[in-house]
């Protein structure tokens, strides 16, 4: 890219912060409605919680994210082009009761499945992007998600392209029993390969990041952040007490346990999240 | 195949008397040398680790597990493994990989360990990091399921070229009485989730995750273990000789195919 292009690029984006599109007299009467903060009952304007990046101002707690919201606040304007959006777990498995759940959960998130793949761009610089959504099954693998997930990575190490995964998953979806778990095992030889070519990976662990997810793509990142306060680990907290028979601390399986133990590079507010990745990307910028 | 209820092989796959790692290893394996240790932390004896040789043939072997009785399993955590397990499965893999020598995994696992020290070391890292490294190691892998896969605890060491369950064992992505726990909140309809899971050796091959059923003696392993440390044997002579005449090319597309092409396509 020749610098002037950059110079002007950068100039547009100090306007765009300074006159952001949204103005006063946009405001809806949705925006005008009042959240709760779940965490320290501080209330806020659903105005100001979307221009904070669904961050509470009070206590720092990050809302969960649905992908579109996620993806406002992560990429830049209109730049995201999504992959697979028909793939569907509808009637692949006939277990009990599943197919409702599925209808459920792909009414409550608008998305087929539990993560949302695409093309973007942050800051210029594109990258191959998977956005997991916990509200849809926990935001479980299954077939689906592995398959998803597989193609995203093939896309990414094929257009040489940097790949930014971000997770929010209860683990493996037990309703598609063994055949979810062994996309463990494919989602991870796909980075394998990736990582062969010399692909560029960042992942961000959002609450949760527990048990197949985390113990496949998303402990696999060349650089791994994390949000404040995401649960992440592998077993249950549950599971751990009846094994061995004591209580946990708060603390345990957090972001900033990991990051204490050295399995995480750095916990990032979301508010700061697309500045970060946009800095990192820059610095992976391949020589053609 | 018989047809057994899936409930019935969970039973006959926990069954005490059944063939662990240190019951076949000296059977399959000549001159066996154990190594240990992870040399990062410490030793998970829950993996048994070591080289020998296989008529002839150096070989690298990783092998979940189980004592023979309480006190053993104690110390083996049962054949759970904690994240220094997989670091040692890991520098054993990497030595046999420079060494050009094959590896059998045997895998005899619930699942990882679930624990605090597990977890503060690093359990999700070390499962993921096995996973890659052995989607891509260079030379050919061969693993056998001896009684329970558990969850990603089983499937660190089953990332090969050849996977091959024994006629009762059991691969699931959790414990039937984990499963009817979450599912219907009630431990004690385990039978049933065992039904539903999908979990057998038939249902697996029929799924086409693994390569091969190791018939069991009719009358259990109560009349020992001759018959099916001789078809191991066989297997492994087999894959080792065809394996190991591939192009290292040729294997690692194979073994990312056998793993790429799992589940539904998009
Ligand atoms: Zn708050």
């Amino acid at each position: 890219m020749n610098p002037q292009f950059n110079t002007r690029k950068e100039r547009l984006s100090l306007f765009q912060k300074l006159f952001p599109q949204r103005s006063e007299q946009t405001k809806t009467a949705a925006d005008l409605s009042i959240v709760m903060c779940p965490s320290c009952n501080h209330p806020i304007s659903q105005y100001d919680l979307n221009a904070q990046a669904h961050v509470c101002p009070g206590c720092r707690y990050h809302f969960p994210l649905g992908v579109q919201e996620r993806l406002s606040t992560l990429v830049d304007p209109k730049s995201f082009k999504e992959l697979y959006r028909s793939a569907n777990s509808l009637k692949i498995n006939t277990f009990p009761d599943y197919d409702r759940k599925l209808h459920k959960a792909q009414e409550l998130t608008g998305l087929k499945e539990a993560v949302a793949c695409g093309i973007a761009e942050i800051d210029g610089e594109k990258i191959a992007l998977g956005i997991m959504d916990s509200r849809f099954i926990m935001g479980s693998m299954g077939q689906i998600v592995g398959e998803k997930i597989t193609r995203l990575i093939e896309v990414a190490t094929k257009k040489k392209l940097p790949l930014v995964i971000l997770t929010a998953s209860g683990g493996a979806r037990m309703q598609e029993g063994v055949l979810s778990l062994f996309q463990m095992a494919k989602t991870s030889a796909a980075l394998a390969r990736f990582d062969e070519a010399g692909g560029f990976y960042i992942t961000v662990l959002t609450h949760p990041t527990t048990g197949g997810v985390s113990a496949s793509f998303a402990m696999l990142g060349d650089i791994i952040l994390a949000e404040p306060k995401a649960l992440i680990g592998f077993a249950g907290r549950r599971v751990i007490e009846k094994t061995i028979n004591q209580q946990l601390p708060e603390s345990f399986q957090t972001a900033e346990f990991l990051l204490e133990r050295g399995f995480v590079d750095r916990i990032v507010d979301r508010t700061a999240l697309r500045q970060t990745l946009g800095q990192l990307l820059k610095l992976h910028r391949r020589h053609a | 195949m018989s047809p057994q209820k899936a409930w019935d092989r969970v039973q006959a796959a926990r069954q005490p008397n059944r063939p662990k790692a240190m019951d076949l290893i000296p059977y399959l394996i000549d001159h066996f040398i154990e190594l240990s240790g992870d040399r990062h932390y410490g030793d998970d004896q829950a993996l048994l680790g070591g080289l020998g040789s296989f008529e002839g043939q150096p070989i690298t072997i990783l092998a979940q597990s189980k004592g023979r009785d309480l006190q053993e399993n104690m110390s083996r955590h049962f054949g759970m493994m904690h994240p220094e397990g997989y670091r040692k499965a890991m520098r054993l893999a990497k030595q046999a990989e420079k060494f050009k020598r094959p590896i059998l995994c045997l895998v005899d696992t619930a699942g990882a360990y679930p624990g605090l020290g597990a977890e503060e070391r690093g359990q999700a890292e070390a499962i993921a990091a096995s996973l890659k490294l052995f989607a891509t190691l260079k030379t050919p892998v061969i693993t056998v399921v001896l009684s329970e896969g558990g969850s990603g605890g089983a499937l660190a060491l089953s990332v090969c070229d050849k996977l091959y369950m024994l006629e009762n064992a059991i691969y699931s992505i959790l414990s039937p009485e984990g499963f009817a726990s979450i599912l219907w909140k009630d431990e004690s309809r385990a039978a049933e989730a065992a039904e539903l899971m999908e979990c057998t050796a038939q249902d697996l091959y029929a799924k086409k995750l693994i390569d091969g059923i190791i018939p069991e003696p009719a009358q259990g392993f109560a009349s020992g273990i001759p018959d099916v440390v001789a078809q191991i044997k066989d297997l492994l002579r087999q894959d080792l000789n065809t394996l190991g005449s591939l192009k290292e090319t040729v294997l690692l597309d194979r073994r990312y195919a056998k793993y790429r092409q799992i589940g539904a396509r998009v």
